[in-house]
C-alpha cells in the first residue's frame, strides 16, 4: 500500500530527473491514470451480480422490514436469560472444550508428516509435494460442519464424529500454515547437516525441528481457538457439544434458555481466545 | 544472497524454570479430556457406510446436475454463490462505519475506537450459523435468511482488517489537502479512500472465499444453499447423491480460492 503510493509520487520527479541527462529522443514514460471505461465496467459487473443474487435469494428489504418485529419480539423474548438453564449446560460446554482439545491434537500429530511431506525444500522431487498439496487443499475446501455430517452418518451420533471431523480440519489448517513455514527456515543448518552426512530423519529432527517448534505450537494454538467455535456449533448435526441444545432450546420456543447458550459460548470462546493469544504472543 | 550474513541462530540456550509445572498441566488437561469422551468403539456398521459413501463418491449420481423440475446441484450451487455474494456486499458497505469507528487514527480519544473494537470481536465471536437460526425466526426459512446470517456475521471480521487498513493509511496526501483548505469529508473523499481502497477489496474477497464456504453449511439449519440437498441426501442415505453434492462443492471453492486469488494478487 504505501509503497505503491510512493512509487507513484516519484514516478514524476525522477522522470523529470532523467530527462536531461538522457537525450531528446527519451519519452518519459509516466503511469497513465486507468481508464474511465474500465471503472464503470467492473462496477457494472458488480451491479448485475448483485441483481441476480438477489434475484436468486428472493432477498427483499419489504420482508425484511416486516420481519423485523418478529425479530424484536424474539430478542425480547430472550431477555432476561433464564440463568438457571445455566447448571444443564455446563456438562455440554465441557464436552465441546474436550472435543476441540483432541481433535486439535489429532490434527496437530497428523499435520506435522503431512506438512513435512508438503514442504518442496525438505522432499526430493516435486511428484511427491504437488499432489500432497492438492489433496490438502481438497481437504481444506470442505467445511467442517459437512465434514461433521459425514461423520455423523458413518459413525452415528456423539462427540466422536465431532472430534474426527476437527482432526480433518485442523490437519488441513496446520499442515498448511507449517509447511508454507518450513519453506522459509534457514537453509544454513541444514546444509551444514549435510556437508556432515547426516540423513534425511536427522535433518528434519535437529536441523528443521527447532527452527519450527515455536511457530508450530502458534499454529496448533490458533487451530485450536478456531476449533473451540466450532465445536459450539457442531451440535446442530448431532455431533456433540454445546450445539445440541440449540436445537432442543429452539425447538421448544425457550429462547430465554437459547440465550443462556449463546452467552455461556461467549464467554468461554473470548476467554479461550485470550489466553491463546497472550501464549502466542509469548512464543514469538 | 543475503543468507550467509543473517544466519544467526537465534535459539537462547535457556531452560524455563516453570517446564515441568506446564508439562505436568497439560498431562492434567489430556487426561481430563480423554477420560470425558465415551469411547465405545465404533458402531460394526461404520465400515459399510464408509465404503458406501466412498463407493458414492466415486459413481456420482451425475442425473443430480440438472434436474428440469429444479433442486438439483446447479441450482443448489448459485444459490450458495448468490447467498455468499449478496451476503459480503451487505459486510462490505455496513462494516466500513464500524472500522472508521475502531481505527485508532481516526477519533481523539482511544476510548471511542477500543469500544468500536469491542463490538466488532462481540459480533465475530457470534457464529453465523446461530444468526441464521435467529433470522429464520425473523424472515422465515431460505435464502435470504442466510444472506443476512452471512451479511452481519462477516461485519466482525471485515471490519476489523479494514480498520488495520485505515490505522496504516499515509498522512502525506491527507495534511497536503488540509493545508489547501480541504473539509474532513473532502480529506476522507481525496486522500484516504484512494490509499485504502484496493486493502478493502482484498479483503472484502478474502471474505467471499469464507463466505462461499458458510454458506455451503447454511442449508444444513433451512437457510437455503447447497446444504439443505446434502442433508436430505444424508438422512435418505442416498450415497451417490452425497458423492456428487460434495463433488460439486469442492469444485466450486476450488475455482472460487483461483479466480479470487488471481484477482486478489492483481489489486495487492
Amino acid at each position: 500500500m504505501k509503497g505503491q503510493s510512493g512509487a507513484s509520487l516519484h514516478q514524476p520527479l525522477t522522470g523529470a530527473g532523467k530527462e536531461p541527462g538522457s537525450g531528446p529522443g527519451q519519452v518519459v514514460h509516466r503511469p497513465k491514470p486507468p481508464g474511465r471505461t474500465k471503472h464503470l465496467l467492473t462496477l457494472v459487473i458488480i451491479l448485475l451480480l448483485l441483481w441476480a443474487s438477489a434475484k436468486q435469494t428472493d432477498a427483499s428489504f419489504s420482508e425484511l422490514i416486516e420481519g423485523f418485529p418478529n425479530m424484536l419480539d424474539l430478542l425480547k423474548d430472550m431477555f432476561p436469560p433464564r440463568w438457571t438453564y445455566f447448571d444443564n449446560i455446563v456438562q455440554g460446554m465441557l464436552e465441546t472444550i474436550r472435543m476441540a482439545l483432541i481433535g486439535t491434537t489429532i490434527g496437530a500429530i497428523i499435520a506435522i508428516p503431512v506438512s513435512i511431506i508438503c514442504a518442496g525444500n525438505l522432499m526430493p522431487s516435486r511428484w511427491i509435494y504437488y499432489p500432497a498439496r492438492f489433496v490438502l487443499n481438497l481437504i481444506r475446501t470442505v467445511p467442517d460442519l459437512l465434514l461433521a455430517a459425514l461423520f455423523v452418518a458413518v459413525f452415528g451420533l456423539g462427540p466422536i464424529p465431532g472430534i474426527l471431523a476437527l482432526a480433518v480440519f485442523s490437519v488441513g489448517l496446520i499442515a498448511k500454515l507449517t509447511y508454507e513455514t518450513l519453506e522459509t527456515i534457514d537453509q544454513g543448518p541444514l546444509e551444514a547437516m549435510t556437508a556432515v552426512g547426516m540423513n534425511r530423519i536427522q535433518l528434519i529432527v535437529y536441523g528443521v525441528v527447532p527452527q519450527l517448534a515455536a511457530q508450530f505450537t502458534s499454529y496448533v494454538l490458533y487451530a485450536f481457538e478456531i476449533n473451540v467455535r466450532a465445536a459450539a456449533i457442531l451440535g446442530l448435526v448431532g455431533a456433540g457439544g454445546i450445539g445440541l441444545y440449540y436445537e432442543a432450546t429452539l425447538g421448544f420456543l425457550e429462547y430465554d434458555k437459547t440465550s443462556v447458550i449463546i452467552l455461556f459460548t461467549l464467554v468461554i470462546v473470548l476467554i479461550i481466545d485470550y489466553v491463546s493469544t497472550k501464549l502466542r504472543e509469548k512464543l514469538l | 544472497m543475503m543468507k550467509n550474513e543473517t544466519s544467526v541462530i537465534r535459539r537462547k540456550p535457556r531452560k524455563n524454570p516453570l517446564r515441568w509445572v506446564i508439562v505436568l498441566l497439560l498431562i492434567l488437561v489430556y487426561a481430563w479430556a480423554l477420560a470425558g469422551v465415551p469411547f465405545t468403539g465404533f458402531k460394526e456398521t461404520a465400515g459399510q457406510i464408509m465404503k458406501a459413501i466412498v463407493a458414492g463418491i466415486f459413481s456420482p449420481d451425475w442425473d443430480f446436475v440438472y434436474l428440469p423440475e429444479g433442486e438439483d446441484l446447479l441450482r443448489g450451487l448459485l444459490d450458495t454463490l448468490a447467498i455468499s455474494v449478496l451476503g459480503t456486499v451487505i459486510s462490505a458497505v455496513l462494516c466500513i462505519p464500524f472500522a472508521f469507528w475502531s481505527a485508532r487514527n481516526m477519533s481523539r480519544f482511544r476510548g471511542i475506537s477500543g469500544a468500536g473494537k469491542m463490538v466488532l470481536s462481540f459480533i465475530r465471536t457470534f457464529p453465523e450459523i446461530i444468526m441464521a437460526l435467529l433470522f429464520i425466526k425473523a424472515v422465515g426459512p431460505g435464502s435470504f435468511a442466510g444472506v443476512l446470517a452471512l451479511g452481519l456475521h462477516s461485519i466482525g471480521m471485515l471490519g476489523k482488517l479494514f480498520a488495520d487498513e485505515v490505522e496504516n493509511i499515509d498522512y502525506g496526501p491527507s495534511e497536503a489537502l488540509l493545508a489547501s483548505g480541504a473539509t474532513r469529508m473532502q480529506q476522507l473523499w481525496f486522500a484516504v479512500l484512494p490509499q485504502v481502497l484496493p486493502g478493502f477489496l482484498n479483503y472484502t474477497l478474502y471474505r467471499f472465499e469464507i463466505n462461499v464456504r458458510s454458506a455451503t453449511i447454511l442449508g444444513v439449519i433451512g437457510a437455503g444453499g447447497i446444504g439443505t440437498p446434502l442433508i436430505f441426501a444424508l438422512s435418505t442415505r442416498n450415497w451417490p447423491r452425497v458423492g456428487i453434492i460434495l463433488l460439486g462443492i469442492i469444485v466450486m471453492i476450488t475455482i472460487i480460492d483461483l479466480i479470487s486469488g488471481y484477482i486478489r494478487k492483481k489489486l495487492v
